[in-house]
Order: structure tokens, then C-alpha cells, then sequence
């Protein structure tokens, strides 16, 4: 089969000796990283890609991609020895996680949830392995009309689909989208948005500025006010003879498993839903099906299994199209996406066209990566334990230098660590009022996409905006996204219409 | 707090309106030569857009049934506007006094006096993290921090490094 045959040739780039170091270093990293609350996935890749110029591009993404991959098992550590999810992809680990360590079950729910995250992982790349040609191939035919399209469509699901406040949805994604206006125009190519001619806004606002402020500085505004008392970890021990009784144990679990890991693939493509969303569902989808529901919350290890499968499958489903179509899936992977346009590997269809080795070297990574992590994350327990006790403020004073001096790295320039204390301060007050942020960093990532797009489809079109609609593929997907604008609207009009037959519910 | 919430909602009007104003030093209407938008277009109508949700976000917060999506522990307020003090201080001493001096420096704060921790941590993160950036970002990377006044004391390093 051709893609055993691209895998094959994957694996001969992951499995060198550089790359196979890489990967157990970022999944090692990511596992502290998801396991310390307050930093997730998002922000260990937004605090680390600046360090990654030390390695060639490709390994420097390899890289990022197994702190993603570890970060999403380490999520689960802090759920259940600490009961304050390590990640926001974590919450749904919590529910039974925490019960279990309580009971004195801490080291079998850790052996669940590294195990169910593997399962999950596996199950999507092997999906992802499957669909990501096929994907790319349908992808080869879009036009700038497309590229539109499929932009406007992803910033729709944020509208239709996701659970924020959606006026302040929609602010968020204009915000992002003027943000990415800034500099030079695409098209003229005379400056504007210089805010004074300040000369540091020539170049734009890299994305990377926006997420180490919003997702560096401002996560630690967060957690130093949220985070008053230090919280007790639950000890926990691995033993042989545990390990070998919690493998057995996860024998029930593969109806759990399945659901979480089939959900989470499919869901974590969607750009509004992702790992978080898709875990809730999938510990909702296993109680209710559970042969004793009543149990859930008390400490039942299916709990445990079904969203930690869901949110690792997530986080690959959510690499799928930002690796074939170039649209994130999530916050994560768009600075992923802004990574590699950084150093020139520019995802969507051609890449798998241009840059075969490096495509399926990331794949192949993938496999590698969920290997690293089961075993690290296993063996790493005790030190986990441990690591688990170090103070906020050591946390959050590291966090902070490592965002001023990563934030500088780059572009040289004092001007963006200026703007990353400011985007810190504005990034943590708006998540304060519940504004979301991730369409924020989603938008000026895909902000220059979607301008480029737009203007060139115009020009080539002589300005016929009717030229959108027209073509099958973009008329559909514009459809679709004018089906989930509409779709709070109609919503909130039935609720209106049915609170008006039956008031009481 | 509905006062926050309305506050962030006019903090984000009046940037809508100044994002606006910048726009329109390009054209914001249809380019009849090129078809399609300005340069200015892009910026301008999505700011508009944003001026409009932000405009509803505000009045919202009047309606009767209005709640407050913002909330906060008031007793966290000082250690917060501390941090970010002492974060902007930190920034602004970096081309000055150069990023050696000035990150230890708010290592050093962070941990011992907002912290509480004992000296030996403290002096031991103060210490280790300069020498770590500097191997990692200068001797490896070849990036060069800010040093400010002390770039003479770099001369030998640099010697030893480059």
C-alpha cells in the first residue's frame, strides 16, 4: 500500500538518533508541562517554539508535536493526585480520577488514564495515518475561493458550535483579524495600522507575540489570583504488581476506550471543539451506556478512561487539518501552523507534495511520540509526585522570565516583549469577562490567509463577489458556514418560542 | 462586577474606533481598478464589526436580568498589579542595565519577597537562570540579549564563545 510505504520512509527520518532525542525530550517536557496547573498544551508550545531554534525546523515541530502529545497525557497527573486539572483537557479526568486517589486508588487511575491515552492516541493516528493523503489530495483543488471559504467556515464554528458568549465570540475573532492586518498590505504593500508610525509595527504582530502574552503572562496573572492555597497531593506509588493488576483492569475498559477515542479524533478536528469538548462528550457518551451509571463520580475507572482516550485523540484529530488543509483544529496546533510558516514549511496540500520526508516524518513521529510517552509517563510517577509540590511562585517566576527572554529570541526586538506584557494584561482582563481567547489566536494566524484570499479571488475574478458562491466547493462550504452563524440565532429564537408554551421547566 | 464588564466593553469600542481611524489612511471602499477591497478595507470593516458587538456587549449589561460575567477576589488585586509592576519595571531596566542584571533581579524579588522562599532557593534560581540563558540563547543560539551598560563585562565571554 503507498501510505505503508511513505510511513516506512517516515519512520526512517523520526527513528534518527536527533529526532528520536527530540521526541522523548518534548513528550518528557510536555508531561511536566500538562501536569502543572495552569499550563496546558497551548502554553508550553506558545513558551517553548522560541527555544526550538536550536534544532532544524523539522525536528524543531517534531518537537512541538510530542509536547502537545505529552502535555495531553500529563493533564491527567494533576486531575487525579491533585484534583485540579492539570490542562482544561483534563477537567473530565477529575470527575473520577479524583474519588479514585481519595480512595487510595491513585496509581491505578494514573496506570488508566497513561493507558486509555495511549489507546486514544493510537487508534486517531492510525485514522489520522488513513485520512491525511485522501484529505490532502481533495485539498489540491482549492483556489484562493476555497482557501476563503474554509477560513470563513472555521471562524463559523466558533459561532455556531462553541459554548462561548457568541457576541464576544465575534469580537474576539474581528480583534484577531485586525491584529493580523497590521504591517505592510499583502496586496499594495504600503504600511498601515503603524499606530503612529511606531517602526516595531512595520513587521506585523507575530502571532507568537499575541500567545506567549496571552497564554504565558496571562495564564500566570491567572493563576497567581486563583491560586491562594497550595492544593495536597494525593500520594501515589507504582508498583509491578499494580502495573500488571491495572493493565488487566483496562481488559473492560475497550467499550470506554473506543467511544472516547472515535469522538475525540473526529471532534478535535473541528475548530471550535477540540480536546476539551470532546472529553466532556466522551465521559458523558460512557455514562450514559455504563452498565452502572450510578457509579460515575464515585471513582469508576471507566471515568478515567473514556476522556483521557477522547482528548489524546482529540489533540491528533486536531492536527489533521492543519496539516492537509492548512486550518488549525485548535489553539495548539495554530501555533503549530504559525511555527512552520515561521520557518517556511507551509502546511496544506502542497506540503505533502513538496515536503514528503518531512510530512510523513511528523506522522511517523506521532507513533514514536505515544510510545515515549506511555512508558515515560509511567516510569516518571514518582518524580511526578514530586514535582507536583513545587510552589506556584517558583512556577510562575520561571514561567515569566522564560516568556520575557522567548519573547525577545525571535525577532530581536524589544518592542514585541513590550507588547507581550501588554497582550499578557489586556489577554488575562478579557478572560477574566469571559471573552474566549482561542478564536483570538486562531484569527490573527489565519487572519493573512484569509485577507490574501479574498483580495486575490476578486482580483482574478474582476471583482465579482458572486465568484464565492459559484464555485461547488466554496459555494458549499460558505453554505455550511452561513447554517452556523445562523445556528444561535435559531436556536435562541425556538427557546424564546417554547418558553412562551411552557414557562415552567 | 458589571462595572469591569462595561468598562472592558468601552475599552473595546474605543479601540474599534482607533483601530478605524488608522484604516482609513488606505482606501476602505471598493477599488474599481484592481476589483475587490482597499488596503484599509479589511481593517476598517471588521473594526466596524467589532465596534457593533462591543456596542451590544455594553448595552446588554443595562438589561434588568444582566449579570456579571466578571468577577473577581478582591484581595488578589495587590499581588496582581505587583507582578505586573514589577514585570514592567523588569522590562524596562532590560535595555538599560541589560537582561543579565535586570531578570536575576526579578528573580529575585519574585521568589524572596514575593514568594517568601528561603535564600537558598532564591539565590540559586537567580544565579542558575542567567548562566542557563546565557549558554542556551548567546553560546548556542547566537542570540544576543540587550546588555546595556554592562556590555563591557561581556567582552571576555564573548571572546571565549565567538
Amino acid at each position: 500500500m503507498d501510505v505503508l510505504a511513505l510511513l516506512a520512509d517516515g519512520f526512517a527520518t523520526s527513528l534518527s538518533p536527533l529526532n528520536l532525542m527530540i521526541v522523548i525530550i518534548g513528550v518528557t517536557a510536555g508531561l511536566f508541562i500538562g501536569a502543572m496547573p495552569g499550563l496546558g498544551s497551548v502554553n508550553g508550545v506558545a513558551i517553548v517554539l522560541p527555544l526550538t531554534f536550536i534544532v532544524p525546523p523539522s525536528s524543531a515541530i517534531i518537537l512541538l508535536a510530542a509536547i502537545y502529545y505529552g502535555a495531553m497525557y500529563g493533564g491527567a497527573i494533576s486531575s487525579i493526585l491533585l484534583g485540579i486539572p492539570g490542562a482544561s483537557t483534563a477537567v473530565a479526568t477529575t470527575f473520577d480520577g479524583r474519588p479514585m486517589a481519595q480512595q487510595g486508588k491513585a496509581g491505578l487511575a494514573l496506570i488508566a488514564a497513561a493507558v486509555a491515552s495511549f489507546v486514544g492516541g493510537t487508534i486517531s493516528i492510525v485514522l489520522f495515518t488513513l485520512f491525511a493523503a485522501p484529505l490532502a489530495n481533495v485539498a489540491l483543488a482549492f483556489g484562493p475561493a476555497e482557501e476563503f471559504a474554509l477560513v470563513l467556515l472555521a471562524f463559523t464554528t466558533f459561532v455556531g458550535l462553541g459554548g462561548d458568549d457568541k457576541l464576544k465570540t465575534i469580537v474576539m475573532i474581528c480583534l484577531g483579524l485586525v491584529l493580523s492586518t497590521v504591517g505592510l498590505d499583502l496586496i499594495s504593500g504600503q504600511p498601515r495600522l503603524i499606530f503612529g508610525d511606531i517602526p516595531g509595527f512595520y513587521a506585523g504582530i507575530s502571532f507568537l507575540v499575541l500567545a506567549i502574552g496571552v497564554y504565558g503572562v496571562g495564564e500566570v496573572l491567572y493563576t497567581i489570583e486563583t491560586s491562594k492555597t497550595a492544593p495536597q497531593v494525593t500520594p501515589a506509588r507504582i508498583t509491578w504488581r499494580e502495573l500488571g493488576n491495572g493493565l488487566r483492569e483496562m481488559n473492560r475498559l475497550w467499550k470506554a476506550m473506543s467511544i472516547g477515542s472515535f469522538l475525540g479524533f473526529f471532534v478535535g478536528m473541528l475548530p471550535a471543539a477540540g480536546a476539551t469538548p470532546a472529553s466532556l462528550m466522551a465521559y458523558g457518551i460512557a455514562r450514559q451506556t455504563s452498565k452502572n451509571p450510578k457509579s460515575f463520580g464515585k471513582g469508576n475507572i471507566e471515568g478515567v478512561a473514556a476522556p483521557e482516550t477522547a482528548n489524546n485523540a482529540a489533540s491528533t484529530g486536531s492536527l489533521l487539518p492543519m496539516l492537509t488543509l492548512g486550518i488549525p483544529g485548535s489553539p495548539t496546533t495554530a501555533l503549530l501552523l504559525g511555527g512552520m510558516v515561521m520557518w517556511g514549511l507551509v502546511p496544506g496540500p502542497m506540503l505533502f507534495i513538496e515536503e514528503p520526508d518531512f510530512v510523513w516524518g511528523l506522522i511517523s513521529s506521532l507513533y514514536t511520540a505515544n510510545f515515549a510517552a506511555v512508558a515515560i509517563n509511567i516510569a516518571l510517577i514518582p518524580i511526578f509526585v514530586w514535582a507536583l509540590r513545587m510552589p506556584f511562585t517558583v512556577l510562575c517566576a520561571i514561567v515569566l522570565v522564560l516568556c520575557i527572554v522567548g519573547g525577545f529570541a525571535p525577532s530581536q526586538k524589544m518592542h514585541d516583549v513590550w507588547l507581550i506584557a501588554g497582550f499578557g494584561v489586556a489577554g488575562y482582563l478579557l478572560r477574566k469577562a469571559d471573552y474566549p481567547l482561542a478564536p483570538l489566536v486562531l484569527a490573527l494566524v489565519l487572519g493573512p490567509l484569509m485577507e490574501k484570499s479574498f483580495r486575490q479571488t476578486l482580483i482574478a475574478e474582476q471583482g465579482n463577489v458572486l465568484a464565492f458562491v459559484e464555485r461547488p466547493l466554496s459555494g458549499s462550504f460558505i453554505a455550511i458556514a452561513l447554517l452556523f452563524f445562523a445556528l444561535p440565532l435559531i436556536k435562541s429564537l425556538r427557546r424564546t418560542g417554547s418558553r412562551g408554551v411552557a414557562p415552567a421547566e | 462586577m458589571l462595572t469591569a464588564d462595561r468598562l472592558i466593553a468601552i475599552s473595546l469600542m474605543a479601540l474599534s474606533l482607533y483601530f478605524m481611524w488608522h484604516a482609513t489612511v488606505l482606501p476602505i471602499g471598493w477599488n474599481g481598478m484592481t476589483g475587490g477591497p482597499g488596503g484599509g478595507a479589511f481593517p476598517f470593516w471588521l473594526s466596524a464589526i467589532m465596534l457593533a458587538c462591543s456596542g451590544l456587549i455594553l448595552l446588554r449589561t443595562f438589561l434588568p436580568d444582566a449579570r456579571a460575567s466578571f468577577t473577581m477576589d478582591s484581595t488578589m488585586l495587590r499581588p496582581l498589579l505587583a507582578v505586573v509592576i514589577a514585570l514592567v519595571v523588569t522590562i524596562a531596566l532590560i535595555p538599560i542595565a541589560g537582561a543579565y542584571v535586570a531578570l536575576p533581579l526579578f528573580l529575585l524579588w519574585y521568589l524572596r519577597i514575593f514568594g517568601g522562599h528561603g535564600w537558598t532557593l532564591t539565590l540559586s534560581l537567580s544565579l542558575v537562570t542567567p548562566v542557563v540563558t546565557f549558554l542556551f540563547f548567546e553560546a548556542a543560539l547566537k542570540i544576543l540579549l540587550p546588555k546595556g551598560i554592562t556590555e563591557p563585562l561581556f567582552l571576555p565571554l564573548y571572546a571565549i564563545f565567538f
